[in-house]
């Protein structure tokens, strides 16, 4: 195989707009996929991840799968970054956090007034909610955090640059940015 | 032809249970479960939304004027969509016809977005399986292999999506969930270097657009038996449409047409949306199952996006586009196309008017002027629907005196389009896996089908409503137990079978 770096990248409960936002590095990303490949992600066909040298996670925790994939990605990542403001403090998914998962389902299933008893969707197929939405570094260990609603794509493109290059990644103060 | 009979399995026999998860190359969080017997014959095949969020219960409580930059946060790929649904029920709270640069601002931004959406569907996520095969390698089945391969093609979704996005960010700030559009209009003007800058590559998009159409065209005709029976199912579709049956992505009334295309709805109110469809529980998926109410949940479901337009529309009003949009229809015989990979086709004949239509607008003289905010009588009530680029989005709030959201209901895209994913995935399945030895690349074929749909499964994870809603609780062995009923005005009843 080559030497090129390996980048996986996941959404968990977010929205994909820091996948949007990555991919706004638009033609960047030919000169990327010369020293990068990629495993596991949502834009390629990759289903589990491999041994990889960085690890992009979108989104928070919100249900036990969420969970299982990210310590799958902890466990095969050197370095693990969470990414947006779902993965470092839960986002807007985290509004329902001054709610039980049980109210916002029956809520949504059946309605709240008037029921004997509640039946919302329990298949074994579907994974267990967690009764609040959780930032990723409550489940596992977090080697760097880069901000934003999403991130821009020029942040990404420096974060990726200084993990390739070997270097401490810093963002300027432009890249900055938390909306 | 129906092939709701491997929705649950009838067998007796222990089935051997496989999963496509996670479901790739599509937005958000989706699994497909198939159940097999010991000929691998398919026995039940479901298409799982397995995420919840529950937006429409965690926004009540939160002002009005907060919702729209807030709902856009339901989908990184459509954004602008639900922040214009949002704005639309929102003007009507407020009372508002919004003013003639607002609402070319909107439709502005909204081409935007359904442009760079649909280059990242067609480029980025389903063209490595219509150029290079359903079961080709998997490690080249993505976007970078594409660029290796046909650099042109590559560089073509590239730089189409990458305009889209341009138009979105001159006009909110942002790529992804900038501001811009607001309750009772727009916050900003275009200014006129923005303007100057959007028209310098128009005609380049234009011409990559043409590029695109014909692509799609070829991809599908060439091998047409094979592309129009792939995932072929027959269904009934709904749009929103503006005057005289007019392609419109940002306003108009009710169509749905049979699968003849005779019409059996029209000219209908978005804001009777409630009478017109209701929603179907199933115990198996987060995602409902929205269906006419008229015709029953058995019968009632139908498409909507990119083919739903196409096929329902009488003319668009921009020639490239339109001459696109005749050659597709008496391709399929004047009737609706049916087949699945069609979606493609019609998706990249709407980019195409997306691209002339914002030329015509940056063209428009008054596109830069700053009367942008209206005022008028407050009411209590909005709906906004708007076509999304996966299609039907309807947004409906009701606010109190207070400035508050207290109820919230919202139909998104992809989900009008659950039962036809369901049929699609279950044709995929009876006729290219049932008796084969599964491989990677056959199951691959069951995500072709879906990412025809570019189903947008974090906009369909919201999952939580006030709707009429009819809850079924079937047995393992699909006899039904119970049933379940809500009325509009949230009264339940049960209806023992």
């Amino acid at each position: 195989m080559s030497d090129k770096v390996k980048v996986a990248t996941c959404s968990l409960s977010g929205c994909f707009g820091c996948h949007m936002s990555f991919l706004d590095i638009d033609e960047r990303i030919l000169k990327l996929a010369e020293i990068v490949s990629f495993d596991r992600s949502p834009i390629t066909d990759i289903k589990h991840c491999g041994p990889c040298d960085v690890g992009l996670i979108e989104g928070g925790l919100c249900n036990l799968e969420n969970i299982e994939v990210l310590q799958e990605f902890r466990k095969n990542c050197k370095v693990l970054v969470a990414v947006g403001a779902c993965a470092i403090n839960g986002g807007i998914p985290a509004m329902r956090n001054h709610l039980s998962a049980q109210d916002c389902l029956e809520y949504a299933y059946l309605d709240a007034v008037g029921i004997e008893q509640a039946q919302i969707p329990n298949d074994p197929e579907l994974p267990p909610l967690l009764k609040q939405v959780k930032p990723i570094h409550q489940a596992v260990d977090i080697d760097y955090f880069l901000p934003g609603c999403p991130p821009s794509a020029d942040a990404f493109w420096q974060l990726l640059t200084d993990l390739i290059a070997g270097n401490e990644p810093t963002l300027d103060y432009q890249l900055r940015r938390f909306d | 032809m129906s092939y709701k009979s491997l929705e649950t399995a009838n067998s007796k026999k222990p089935l051997r249970r496989i999963a496509i998860e996670p479901i790739s190359r599509v937005e958000g969080h989706g699994k497909v479960t198939l159940l097999l017997d010991e000929n691998n014959q398919v026995a039940q095949a479901r298409l799982h939304i397995v995420e919840f969020r529950g937006f429409e219960k965690f926004i009540q409580g939160r002002p009005y004027w907060e919702v729209p930059t807030m709902v856009q946060r339901l989908c990184g790929i459509c954004p602008v969509s639900h922040l214009l649904a949002a704005s639309k029920a929102m003007d009507e709270v407020l009372g508002i016809t919004i003013t003639p640069t607002a609402e070319k601002l909107r439709r502005l931004l909204h081409l935007g977005q359904v442009m760079q959406s649909h280059a990242l569907s067609f480029f980025h996520l389903s063209s490595p399986d219509l150029l290079f095969g359903f079961d080709s390698n998997v490690a080249k089945r993505n976007i970078i292999g594409v660029a290796e391969k046909h650099p042109d093609i590559g560089l073509m979704g590239i730089g189409l999506r990458k305009y889209g996005q341009q138009v979105i960010e001159h006009i909110c700030g942002k790529r992804v969930h900038g501001t811009g559009s607001v309750p009772g209009g727009m916050n900003k003007a275009l200014s006129e270097q923005s303007r100057q800058t959007l028209l310098k590559p128009i005609d380049q998009m234009i011409a990559w657009s043409l590029q695109a159409v014909n692509l799609a065209r070829d991809l599908y005709a060439t091998d047409a038996d094979r592309h129009e029976n792939f995932g072929l199912i027959e269904s009934q579709f709904m749009s929103i449409n503006g005057k005289g049956g007019a392609f419109d992505l940002y306003h108009g009334d009710l169509r749905v047409t049979d699968a003849q295309g005779d019409k059996v709805l029209d000219g209908v109110d978005y804001r009777n949306y409630h009478q017109l469809i209701h929603e179907q529980v199933k115990p198996w998926s987060y995602m409902k199952f929205p269906y006419l109410v008229e015709q029953g949940a058995e019968q009632g479901w139908y498409r909507v996006g990119p083919l739903a337009r196409i096929n329902n529309c009488s003319f668009i009003s921009t020639p490239l586009a339109e001459h696109a949009r005749v050659e597709f229809t008496s391709f399929h015989g004047d009737k609706p196309a049916q087949g699945t990979l069609a979606f493609h086709w019609a998706r990249m004949i709407e980019m195409l008017h997306c691209v002339e239509e914002i030329k015509n607008l940056l063209l428009s003289p008054d596109i830069i002027n700053t009367d942008l905010m209206a005022t008028g009588q407050r009411k209590g009530e909005g709906v906004g629907v708007i076509e999304a680029p996966r299609g039907t989005l309807i947004h409906h709030y009701q606010v109190d005196d207070n400035d508050l959201v207290t109820m919230a209901n919202l139909i998104v895209s992809t989900t009008h389009n659950n039962q036809a994913m369901n049929e699609s995935v279950r044709q995929v399945a009876q006729h290219y896996l049932s008796g084969n030895e599964l491989t990677e690349g056959l199951l691959n074929h069951i995500e072709v089908a879906i990412r025809a749909y570019d189903p947008c499964l974090s906009c369909a994870t919201h999952a939580l409503g006030k709707m009429p809603l009819r809850i079924e609780l079937c047995q393992a062995d699909g006899k039904l137990i119970d049933v379940l009923h809500k009325n509009g005005a949230g009264q339940i009843s049960r209806i023992t079978p």
